[in-house]
Protein backbone atom coordinates (compact mmCIF):
# COMPACT_ATOMS: atom_id res chain seq x y z
CA UNK A 1 0.00 0.00 0.00
CA UNK A 2 3.07 2.46 0.62
CA UNK A 3 4.66 1.46 -1.81
CA UNK A 4 1.88 1.99 -4.08
CA UNK A 5 1.20 5.85 -2.73
CA UNK A 6 5.17 6.46 -3.34
CA UNK A 7 4.86 5.04 -6.73
CA UNK A 8 2.29 7.51 -7.77
CA UNK A 9 3.88 10.51 -6.14
CA UNK A 10 7.03 9.65 -7.47
CA UNK A 11 5.56 9.31 -11.03
CA UNK A 12 3.52 12.11 -10.87
CA UNK A 13 6.13 14.40 -10.16
CA UNK A 14 8.18 13.16 -12.79
CA UNK A 15 4.86 13.39 -15.34
CA UNK A 16 4.83 17.15 -13.79
CA UNK A 17 8.52 18.15 -14.61
CA UNK A 18 8.89 16.61 -18.00
CA UNK A 19 5.09 17.57 -19.50
CA UNK A 20 6.40 20.78 -17.86
CA UNK A 21 9.78 21.69 -19.67
CA UNK A 22 10.02 23.97 -21.67
CA UNK A 23 11.22 22.16 -23.88
CA UNK A 24 8.32 19.70 -23.99
CA UNK A 25 5.85 20.11 -26.82
CA UNK A 26 8.45 19.82 -28.97
CA UNK A 27 9.59 16.80 -27.86
CA UNK A 28 6.04 15.58 -27.94
CA UNK A 29 6.07 16.36 -31.59
CA UNK A 30 8.88 14.66 -32.50
CA UNK A 31 9.22 11.33 -30.38
CA UNK A 32 5.76 10.98 -29.16
CA UNK A 33 3.59 12.06 -31.95
CA UNK A 34 0.01 9.95 -31.91
CA UNK A 35 -0.52 9.76 -35.68
CA UNK A 36 2.96 9.02 -36.68
CA UNK A 37 3.21 5.89 -33.92
CA UNK A 38 -0.18 4.33 -35.67
CA UNK A 39 0.58 4.99 -38.86
CA UNK A 40 4.40 3.51 -38.66
CA UNK A 41 3.77 0.91 -36.15
CA UNK A 42 2.79 -1.53 -38.52
CA UNK A 43 5.48 -1.80 -40.70
CA UNK A 44 8.30 -1.98 -37.72
CA UNK A 45 6.20 -4.24 -36.13
CA UNK A 46 6.60 -6.73 -39.14
CA UNK A 47 10.50 -5.81 -39.41
CA UNK A 48 10.33 -6.35 -35.69
CA UNK A 49 9.72 -10.35 -36.96
CA UNK A 50 12.97 -10.32 -38.59
CA UNK A 51 14.39 -9.28 -34.84
CA UNK A 52 12.63 -12.46 -33.15
CA UNK A 53 13.21 -14.75 -36.21
CA UNK A 54 17.60 -13.93 -35.64
CA UNK A 55 16.80 -13.58 -32.04
CA UNK A 56 15.33 -17.74 -32.11
CA UNK A 57 17.44 -18.90 -34.37
CA UNK A 58 20.77 -17.88 -32.98
CA UNK A 59 19.83 -18.49 -29.42
CA UNK A 60 19.01 -22.58 -30.36
CA UNK A 61 22.43 -22.46 -32.04
CA UNK A 62 23.89 -21.15 -29.17
CA UNK A 63 22.78 -22.90 -26.29
CA UNK A 64 24.53 -26.28 -27.54
CA UNK A 65 27.22 -24.90 -28.96
CA UNK A 66 28.51 -22.41 -25.59
CA UNK A 67 28.20 -25.73 -23.75
CA UNK A 68 30.20 -27.93 -26.24
CA UNK A 69 32.74 -25.16 -26.01
CA UNK A 70 32.48 -24.86 -22.48
CA UNK A 71 33.07 -28.63 -21.92
CA UNK A 72 36.14 -28.32 -23.92
CA UNK A 73 37.56 -26.02 -21.85
CA UNK A 74 36.66 -28.27 -18.79
CA UNK A 75 38.78 -31.29 -20.32
CA UNK A 76 40.92 -32.27 -17.81
CA UNK A 77 44.89 -33.23 -18.10
CA UNK A 78 47.56 -32.28 -20.28
CA UNK A 79 46.78 -34.45 -23.32
CA UNK A 80 43.76 -31.85 -24.22
CA UNK A 81 45.97 -28.55 -23.43
CA UNK A 82 45.57 -27.84 -26.92
CA UNK A 83 41.67 -27.91 -26.85
CA UNK A 84 41.37 -26.36 -23.50
CA UNK A 85 43.85 -23.20 -25.65
CA UNK A 86 41.77 -23.55 -28.60
CA UNK A 87 38.47 -22.82 -26.40
CA UNK A 88 39.82 -19.89 -24.25
CA UNK A 89 41.56 -18.96 -27.29
CA UNK A 90 38.17 -18.03 -29.01
CA UNK A 91 36.19 -17.24 -25.80
CA UNK A 92 39.26 -14.23 -25.04
CA UNK A 93 38.77 -13.03 -28.83
CA UNK A 94 35.43 -13.02 -29.35
CA UNK A 95 34.86 -11.72 -25.91
CA UNK A 96 36.73 -8.86 -26.34
CA UNK A 97 35.75 -7.51 -29.89
CA UNK A 98 32.36 -5.53 -29.69
CA UNK A 99 29.51 -7.22 -31.48
CA UNK A 100 29.19 -4.27 -33.78
CA UNK A 101 32.37 -4.40 -35.01
CA UNK A 102 32.16 -8.41 -35.78
CA UNK A 103 28.39 -7.99 -37.62
CA UNK A 104 30.39 -5.66 -40.12
CA UNK A 105 33.85 -7.44 -40.38
CA UNK A 106 31.50 -10.61 -41.25
CA UNK A 107 29.05 -9.02 -43.37
CA UNK A 108 31.13 -7.19 -45.36
CA UNK A 109 33.99 -9.43 -45.62
CA UNK A 110 32.94 -13.21 -45.33
CA UNK A 111 30.90 -12.50 -48.53
CA UNK A 112 33.75 -11.52 -50.65
CA UNK A 113 34.98 -15.08 -49.81
CA UNK A 114 32.61 -16.45 -52.60
CA UNK A 115 31.65 -19.49 -50.53
CA UNK A 116 28.75 -20.91 -52.65
CA UNK A 117 27.87 -23.49 -50.50
CA UNK A 118 26.93 -20.81 -47.81
CA UNK A 119 23.88 -18.93 -48.02
CA UNK A 120 25.13 -15.15 -48.72
CA UNK A 121 22.89 -12.50 -47.81
CA UNK A 122 23.68 -9.96 -44.49
CA UNK A 123 21.07 -11.37 -42.09
CA UNK A 124 23.05 -14.60 -42.31
CA UNK A 125 26.17 -12.94 -41.71
CA UNK A 126 24.69 -11.05 -39.06
CA UNK A 127 23.15 -13.93 -37.06
CA UNK A 128 26.44 -15.65 -37.21
CA UNK A 129 28.39 -12.96 -35.96
CA UNK A 130 25.78 -13.08 -33.34
CA UNK A 131 26.18 -16.60 -33.01
CA UNK A 132 30.12 -16.30 -32.46
CA UNK A 133 29.92 -13.51 -29.91
CA UNK A 134 27.09 -14.67 -27.54
CA UNK A 135 28.17 -18.27 -28.05
CA UNK A 136 31.58 -16.86 -26.15
CA UNK A 137 29.56 -15.25 -23.24
CA UNK A 138 27.09 -18.26 -23.00
CA UNK A 139 30.08 -20.33 -23.11
CA UNK A 140 31.84 -18.68 -19.86
CA UNK A 141 28.06 -19.07 -17.88
CA UNK A 142 27.93 -22.73 -18.79
CA UNK A 143 31.73 -23.12 -17.11
CA UNK A 144 30.79 -21.10 -14.10
CA UNK A 145 28.14 -23.50 -13.50
CA UNK A 146 30.39 -26.44 -14.36
CA UNK A 147 33.29 -25.41 -11.99
CA UNK A 148 30.13 -24.47 -9.41
CA UNK A 149 29.53 -28.20 -8.78
CA UNK A 150 32.07 -30.31 -6.64
CA UNK A 151 34.68 -32.77 -7.69
CA UNK A 152 33.34 -35.32 -5.02
CA UNK A 153 30.21 -35.10 -7.34
CA UNK A 154 32.44 -36.34 -10.33
CA UNK A 155 34.70 -38.63 -7.88
CA UNK A 156 31.11 -40.31 -7.09
CA UNK A 157 30.40 -41.32 -10.67
CA UNK A 158 33.71 -42.19 -11.94
CA UNK A 159 34.07 -44.66 -8.62
CA UNK A 160 30.82 -46.01 -10.20
CA UNK A 161 32.26 -46.82 -12.88
CA UNK A 162 30.97 -44.38 -14.91
CA UNK A 163 33.25 -42.74 -17.83
CA UNK A 164 34.47 -39.34 -17.97
CA UNK A 165 31.81 -38.50 -20.07
CA UNK A 166 29.07 -40.51 -18.68
CA UNK A 167 30.11 -38.26 -15.51
CA UNK A 168 29.64 -35.31 -17.45
CA UNK A 169 26.55 -36.17 -18.84
CA UNK A 170 24.50 -37.56 -16.35
CA UNK A 171 25.90 -35.90 -12.87
CA UNK A 172 27.84 -32.53 -13.99
CA UNK A 173 26.00 -30.89 -16.39
CA UNK A 174 22.66 -31.51 -15.26
CA UNK A 175 23.79 -29.84 -11.64
CA UNK A 176 25.36 -26.95 -14.20
CA UNK A 177 22.75 -26.36 -16.18
CA UNK A 178 20.28 -25.91 -13.48
CA UNK A 179 22.26 -23.83 -11.50
CA UNK A 180 23.34 -21.38 -14.48
CA UNK A 181 19.35 -20.95 -16.06
CA UNK A 182 18.87 -17.30 -14.67
CA UNK A 183 22.43 -15.69 -16.17
CA UNK A 184 21.79 -17.74 -19.01
CA UNK A 185 18.44 -16.11 -19.68
CA UNK A 186 20.12 -12.93 -18.80
CA UNK A 187 21.98 -13.40 -22.03
CA UNK A 188 19.62 -14.06 -24.11
CA UNK A 189 17.87 -10.31 -23.17
CA UNK A 190 20.87 -9.09 -24.33
CA UNK A 191 20.90 -11.05 -27.52
CA UNK A 192 17.59 -9.99 -27.85
CA UNK A 193 18.53 -6.45 -27.93
CA UNK A 194 21.39 -6.75 -29.76
CA UNK A 195 19.40 -8.40 -32.33
CA UNK A 196 19.11 -4.08 -33.36
CA UNK A 197 22.47 -4.58 -34.69
CA UNK A 198 22.03 -6.29 -37.63
CA UNK A 199 20.54 -2.87 -39.31
CA UNK A 200 24.18 -1.99 -39.73
CA UNK A 201 23.79 -4.15 -42.50
CA UNK A 202 21.41 -2.19 -44.56
CA UNK A 203 19.12 -5.44 -43.05
CA UNK A 204 15.53 -4.24 -42.94
CA UNK A 205 14.76 -5.29 -39.17
CA UNK A 206 12.73 -3.22 -36.75
CA UNK A 207 15.26 -0.20 -35.75
CA UNK A 208 16.34 -0.21 -39.83
CA UNK A 209 12.34 0.58 -40.70
CA UNK A 210 12.32 3.21 -38.21
CA UNK A 211 15.03 4.32 -39.30
CA UNK A 212 13.54 4.63 -42.78
CA UNK A 213 10.04 5.95 -41.52
CA UNK A 214 11.72 8.58 -39.12
CA UNK A 215 14.00 10.19 -42.38
CA UNK A 216 10.36 9.95 -44.76
CA UNK A 217 9.05 11.90 -41.89
CA UNK A 218 11.68 14.17 -40.35
CA UNK A 219 9.76 12.31 -36.88
CA UNK A 220 11.84 10.32 -34.24
CA UNK A 221 8.12 8.39 -33.01
CA UNK A 222 9.23 5.14 -34.95
CA UNK A 223 12.31 5.00 -32.73
CA UNK A 224 9.97 5.21 -29.50
CA UNK A 225 7.74 2.62 -31.76
CA UNK A 226 11.10 0.42 -31.67
CA UNK A 227 11.22 0.75 -28.38
CA UNK A 228 8.48 -0.70 -27.22
CA UNK A 229 8.46 -3.44 -29.45
CA UNK A 230 11.82 -4.11 -27.54
CA UNK A 231 10.45 -3.75 -24.31
CA UNK A 232 7.64 -5.42 -24.99
CA UNK A 233 9.51 -8.84 -25.42
CA UNK A 234 12.65 -8.50 -22.77
CA UNK A 235 10.64 -6.96 -20.14
CA UNK A 236 8.40 -11.02 -19.80
CA UNK A 237 11.99 -12.45 -19.93
CA UNK A 238 13.58 -9.95 -17.21
CA UNK A 239 10.21 -11.12 -15.14
CA UNK A 240 11.07 -14.95 -15.56
CA UNK A 241 14.55 -14.96 -15.03
CA UNK A 242 14.08 -12.97 -11.38
CA UNK A 243 10.86 -15.72 -11.15
CA UNK A 244 13.46 -18.14 -11.51
CA UNK A 245 16.31 -16.78 -9.62
CA UNK A 246 14.18 -16.43 -6.41
CA UNK A 247 12.88 -19.80 -7.00
CA UNK A 248 16.27 -21.16 -6.79
CA UNK A 249 17.30 -19.27 -3.85
CA UNK A 250 14.01 -21.07 -2.24
CA UNK A 251 14.74 -24.29 -2.94
CA UNK A 252 18.82 -24.08 -2.10
CA UNK A 253 17.48 -22.84 1.52
CA UNK A 254 14.56 -25.63 1.88
CA UNK A 255 17.81 -28.08 0.94
CA UNK A 256 19.82 -26.28 3.57
CA UNK A 257 22.59 -26.30 0.96
CA UNK A 258 25.20 -24.00 2.09
CA UNK A 259 25.95 -21.32 -0.95
CA UNK B 1 42.11 -65.82 -3.84
CA UNK B 2 42.53 -63.00 -2.26
CA UNK B 3 40.24 -60.06 -3.31
CA UNK B 4 42.89 -57.24 -3.12
CA UNK B 5 46.49 -57.43 -3.30
CA UNK B 6 48.54 -53.58 -2.78
CA UNK B 7 52.13 -53.78 -2.45
CA UNK B 8 54.75 -51.32 -2.04
CA UNK B 9 52.28 -48.16 -2.26
CA UNK B 10 53.64 -44.92 -2.67
CA UNK B 11 51.96 -41.39 -3.35
CA UNK B 12 53.12 -37.94 -2.50
CA UNK B 13 50.56 -34.78 -3.26
CA UNK B 14 54.16 -32.63 -4.22
CA UNK B 15 56.43 -32.72 -1.52
CA UNK B 16 54.34 -34.32 1.08
CA UNK B 17 54.63 -37.98 0.94
CA UNK B 18 51.54 -39.40 2.49
CA UNK B 19 51.48 -43.25 1.45
CA UNK B 20 55.00 -44.97 2.12
CA UNK B 21 55.35 -48.33 0.79
CA UNK B 22 51.83 -49.94 1.75
CA UNK B 23 51.62 -53.75 1.68
CA UNK B 24 48.23 -55.05 2.61
CA UNK B 25 46.48 -57.90 1.76
CA UNK B 26 42.63 -58.64 1.87
CA UNK B 27 41.11 -62.01 1.02
CA UNK B 28 37.38 -63.26 0.31
CA UNK B 29 34.89 -62.47 2.60
CA UNK B 30 37.21 -60.51 4.77
CA UNK B 31 36.78 -57.29 6.78
CA UNK B 32 39.72 -55.15 6.93
CA UNK B 33 39.41 -52.11 9.25
CA UNK B 34 41.98 -49.20 8.63
CA UNK B 35 42.41 -46.64 12.06
CA UNK B 36 44.70 -43.71 12.34
CA UNK B 37 44.52 -40.45 13.05
CA UNK B 38 43.52 -37.85 10.31
CA UNK B 39 46.11 -37.57 7.71
CA UNK B 40 47.14 -41.33 8.22
CA UNK B 41 46.78 -42.00 4.67
CA UNK B 42 43.40 -44.10 5.02
CA UNK B 43 41.46 -42.39 2.52
CA UNK B 44 44.15 -41.52 0.40
CA UNK B 45 44.70 -45.14 0.29
CA UNK B 46 41.10 -46.30 -0.20
CA UNK B 47 41.03 -43.97 -3.03
CA UNK B 48 43.99 -45.45 -4.50
CA UNK B 49 42.61 -48.59 -4.36
CA UNK B 50 39.74 -47.67 -6.97
CA UNK B 51 42.11 -45.96 -8.79
CA UNK B 52 40.63 -42.59 -8.10
CA UNK B 53 43.95 -41.38 -7.52
CA UNK B 54 47.02 -41.87 -9.04
CA UNK B 55 49.95 -43.30 -7.32
CA UNK B 56 54.00 -43.01 -7.58
CA UNK B 57 54.97 -46.55 -7.19
CA UNK B 58 53.29 -50.02 -6.21
CA UNK B 59 51.36 -52.92 -7.71
CA UNK B 60 47.28 -53.49 -6.95
CA UNK B 61 45.91 -56.77 -7.90
CA UNK B 62 42.07 -56.92 -7.68
CA UNK B 63 40.96 -60.46 -8.07
CA UNK B 64 43.81 -61.51 -9.45
CA UNK B 65 44.24 -58.99 -11.95
CA UNK B 66 46.70 -56.31 -11.77
CA UNK B 67 44.90 -53.22 -12.43
CA UNK B 68 48.14 -51.02 -12.51
CA UNK B 69 49.19 -52.58 -15.11
CA UNK B 70 49.19 -50.79 -18.81
CA UNK B 71 46.00 -51.40 -20.69
CA UNK B 72 43.41 -51.80 -18.14
CA UNK B 73 40.37 -49.45 -17.99
CA UNK B 74 40.30 -48.23 -14.88
CA UNK B 75 36.63 -47.71 -15.64
CA UNK B 76 35.67 -51.55 -15.25
CA UNK B 77 38.05 -52.02 -12.44
CA UNK B 78 36.20 -48.99 -10.15
CA UNK B 79 32.92 -51.58 -11.16
CA UNK B 80 34.74 -54.37 -9.39
CA UNK B 81 34.92 -51.79 -6.26
CA UNK B 82 32.64 -49.94 -4.51
CA UNK B 83 33.53 -47.16 -2.53
CA UNK B 84 31.52 -44.81 0.03
CA UNK B 85 32.57 -41.47 1.06
CA UNK B 86 32.32 -39.96 4.32
CA UNK B 87 30.06 -37.24 2.56
CA UNK B 88 27.59 -39.35 1.04
CA UNK B 89 28.23 -37.34 -1.93
CA UNK B 90 24.78 -38.67 -3.58
CA UNK B 91 23.54 -37.34 -6.69
CA UNK B 92 20.91 -34.19 -5.51
CA UNK B 93 19.71 -33.81 -8.53
CA UNK B 94 18.37 -37.47 -8.66
CA UNK B 95 15.85 -39.85 -6.82
CA UNK B 96 17.27 -42.09 -4.58
CA UNK B 97 16.44 -44.82 -6.90
CA UNK B 98 18.15 -43.17 -9.33
CA UNK B 99 21.04 -42.91 -7.52
CA UNK B 100 20.97 -46.45 -7.46
CA UNK B 101 20.26 -47.63 -11.10
CA UNK B 102 22.70 -44.92 -12.62
CA UNK B 103 25.60 -47.47 -12.64
CA UNK B 104 24.26 -50.75 -13.40
CA UNK B 105 21.96 -49.04 -16.16
CA UNK B 106 24.91 -47.01 -17.56
CA UNK B 107 27.88 -48.41 -16.97
CA UNK B 108 26.80 -51.82 -17.37
CA UNK B 109 23.92 -51.71 -19.23
CA UNK B 110 21.59 -53.69 -17.39
CA UNK B 111 17.84 -52.86 -18.54
CA UNK B 112 15.86 -50.10 -16.81
CA UNK B 113 13.04 -52.60 -15.76
CA UNK B 114 15.97 -55.00 -14.49
CA UNK B 115 18.21 -52.32 -12.87
CA UNK B 116 14.65 -50.69 -10.99
CA UNK B 117 13.94 -54.48 -9.15
CA UNK B 118 16.99 -55.08 -7.85
CA UNK B 119 17.78 -51.40 -6.96
CA UNK B 120 14.02 -52.01 -4.98
CA UNK B 121 15.15 -54.88 -3.01
CA UNK B 122 18.17 -53.39 -2.20
CA UNK B 123 16.45 -50.24 -0.66
CA UNK B 124 13.97 -52.53 0.99
CA UNK B 125 16.26 -54.92 2.57
CA UNK B 126 18.14 -51.30 4.11
CA UNK B 127 15.24 -50.04 5.22
CA UNK B 128 14.96 -46.93 2.48
CA UNK B 129 12.32 -49.17 0.49
CA UNK B 130 9.42 -46.29 1.38
CA UNK B 131 12.71 -43.30 0.44
CA UNK B 132 12.99 -44.30 -3.46
CA UNK B 133 11.14 -41.43 -4.45
CA UNK B 134 12.68 -39.12 -2.35
CA UNK B 135 15.39 -36.84 -3.43
CA UNK B 136 18.75 -37.15 -1.05
CA UNK B 137 18.12 -33.48 0.62
CA UNK B 138 14.84 -34.86 1.75
CA UNK B 139 16.69 -37.93 3.74
CA UNK B 140 18.39 -37.92 6.89
CA UNK B 141 22.23 -38.23 7.15
CA UNK B 142 21.80 -41.97 8.13
CA UNK B 143 19.62 -42.46 5.37
CA UNK B 144 21.83 -40.54 2.88
CA UNK B 145 24.61 -42.28 4.25
CA UNK B 146 22.44 -45.91 3.79
CA UNK B 147 21.17 -44.92 0.01
CA UNK B 148 24.97 -44.10 -0.58
CA UNK B 149 26.22 -48.02 0.94
CA UNK B 150 23.18 -49.01 -1.57
CA UNK B 151 23.80 -47.28 -4.43
CA UNK B 152 27.83 -48.70 -4.14
CA UNK B 153 26.35 -52.16 -3.89
CA UNK B 154 24.17 -51.47 -7.29
CA UNK B 155 27.11 -52.73 -9.50
CA UNK B 156 27.26 -55.47 -7.39
CA UNK B 157 31.21 -55.44 -6.35
CA UNK B 158 33.60 -57.90 -5.31
CA UNK B 159 34.84 -55.58 -2.36
CA UNK B 160 33.42 -52.40 -0.55
CA UNK B 161 35.69 -49.54 0.77
CA UNK B 162 33.91 -47.58 3.16
CA UNK B 163 35.87 -44.14 3.97
CA UNK B 164 34.98 -43.27 7.40
CA UNK B 165 31.23 -43.52 6.59
CA UNK B 166 29.78 -42.44 10.02
CA UNK B 167 32.21 -39.72 10.21
CA UNK B 168 30.12 -37.09 9.39
CA UNK B 169 26.89 -37.99 11.09
CA UNK B 170 25.18 -36.99 14.30
CA UNK B 171 26.08 -39.26 16.67
CA UNK B 172 22.45 -40.58 16.96
CA UNK B 173 22.36 -42.23 13.57
CA UNK B 174 25.96 -43.26 13.68
CA UNK B 175 24.07 -46.76 15.05
CA UNK B 176 21.57 -47.38 12.10
CA UNK B 177 24.78 -47.13 9.33
CA UNK B 178 26.84 -49.11 11.45
CA UNK B 179 24.61 -52.15 11.64
CA UNK B 180 24.33 -51.98 7.88
CA UNK B 181 27.64 -52.72 7.87
CA UNK B 182 27.50 -55.18 10.20
CA UNK B 183 24.57 -57.01 8.08
CA UNK B 184 27.45 -56.62 4.93
CA UNK B 185 29.86 -58.61 6.84
CA UNK B 186 27.81 -61.31 8.33
CA UNK B 187 26.37 -61.37 4.36
CA UNK B 188 30.11 -62.16 3.50
CA UNK B 189 30.73 -59.18 1.92
CA UNK B 190 35.03 -57.70 1.45
CA UNK B 191 35.23 -54.80 2.79
CA UNK B 192 38.32 -52.24 3.85
CA UNK B 193 36.79 -49.87 6.14
CA UNK B 194 38.75 -46.22 7.36
CA UNK B 195 37.35 -45.88 10.95
CA UNK B 196 37.67 -44.09 14.23
CA UNK B 197 34.70 -46.20 15.65
CA UNK B 198 37.14 -48.46 18.00
CA UNK B 199 34.63 -50.19 19.29
CA UNK B 200 32.84 -51.09 16.14
CA UNK B 201 36.58 -51.86 14.15
CA UNK B 202 36.66 -54.44 17.37
CA UNK B 203 33.10 -55.96 16.88
CA UNK B 204 32.80 -56.20 13.36
CA UNK B 205 37.00 -56.29 11.83
CA UNK B 206 38.74 -59.73 10.96
CA UNK B 207 42.16 -57.84 11.01
CA UNK B 208 42.93 -54.10 11.87
CA UNK B 209 45.40 -52.31 10.48
CA UNK B 210 46.87 -49.46 12.28
CA UNK B 211 48.49 -46.82 9.33
CA UNK B 212 50.31 -44.06 11.15
CA UNK B 213 52.54 -41.22 8.82
CA UNK B 214 51.93 -43.32 5.31
CA UNK B 215 52.80 -46.31 6.99
CA UNK B 216 50.94 -49.32 8.20
CA UNK B 217 52.69 -50.16 11.91
CA UNK B 218 50.40 -52.97 13.73
CA UNK B 219 48.41 -55.71 11.66
CA UNK B 220 46.91 -58.17 12.81
CA UNK B 221 43.29 -59.34 14.94
CA UNK B 222 41.72 -56.57 16.21
CA UNK B 223 42.33 -57.86 19.96
CA UNK B 224 46.22 -57.59 19.08
CA UNK B 225 46.27 -54.29 18.01
CA UNK B 226 43.86 -52.94 20.51
CA UNK B 227 44.62 -54.26 23.40
CA UNK B 228 48.51 -54.66 22.95
CA UNK B 229 49.43 -51.44 22.29
CA UNK B 230 53.14 -52.79 22.06
CA UNK B 231 54.21 -49.80 19.45
CA UNK B 232 54.91 -46.48 21.00
CA UNK B 233 52.93 -44.73 18.52
CA UNK B 234 50.26 -47.03 18.69
CA UNK B 235 49.96 -45.69 22.20
CA UNK B 236 50.61 -42.70 21.75
CA UNK B 237 47.48 -42.34 19.43
CA UNK B 238 45.37 -44.94 21.61
CA UNK B 239 45.89 -43.25 24.41
CA UNK B 240 43.75 -40.15 22.81
CA UNK B 241 40.71 -42.92 22.40
CA UNK B 242 41.21 -43.93 26.19
CA UNK B 243 40.81 -40.13 27.05
CA UNK B 244 38.23 -39.64 25.39
CA UNK B 245 36.17 -42.15 26.98
CA UNK B 246 35.82 -43.93 23.44
CA UNK B 247 37.90 -47.36 23.92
Amino acid sequence: MIALVSTAIVFAGLTFAIVNAPGWPQVHQAFFNGHRFRADFPDIAKAFLLNVKIFAISEAIILPLALFVAVLRSLPGPVFFPIRALAIAYVDIFRGIPTILLILLLGFGAPSLNLSWLPAGEVFWATTALVVVYTAYVSEVYRAGIESVHPSQEAAARALGLTRLQGLRYVILPQAVRRVIPPLLNDFIGLQKDTALVSVLGVIDALHQADIDSAATFNFTPYVAAAVLFVATTIPLTRLTDWLVSRERAQRQAAGVAV
Amino acid sequence: MSVLVVEGLHKSFGQVEVLKGIDLVVGEHEVVCLIGSSGSGKSTLLRCIDLLERFDAGRIVVSGQDVTSNGVDPNVVRRKIGIVFQAFNLFPHMTVLQNVTLAPRKALGVPRAEAEATAGELLTRFGLGDKRDDYPDRLSGGQQQRAAIVRALATKPELLLLDEVTSALDPELVGEVLSVIRELAAAGMTMVIATHEMHFARDIADRVCFLDDGLILEEGPPAQVLSALREDRTRRFLARFIDAGRL
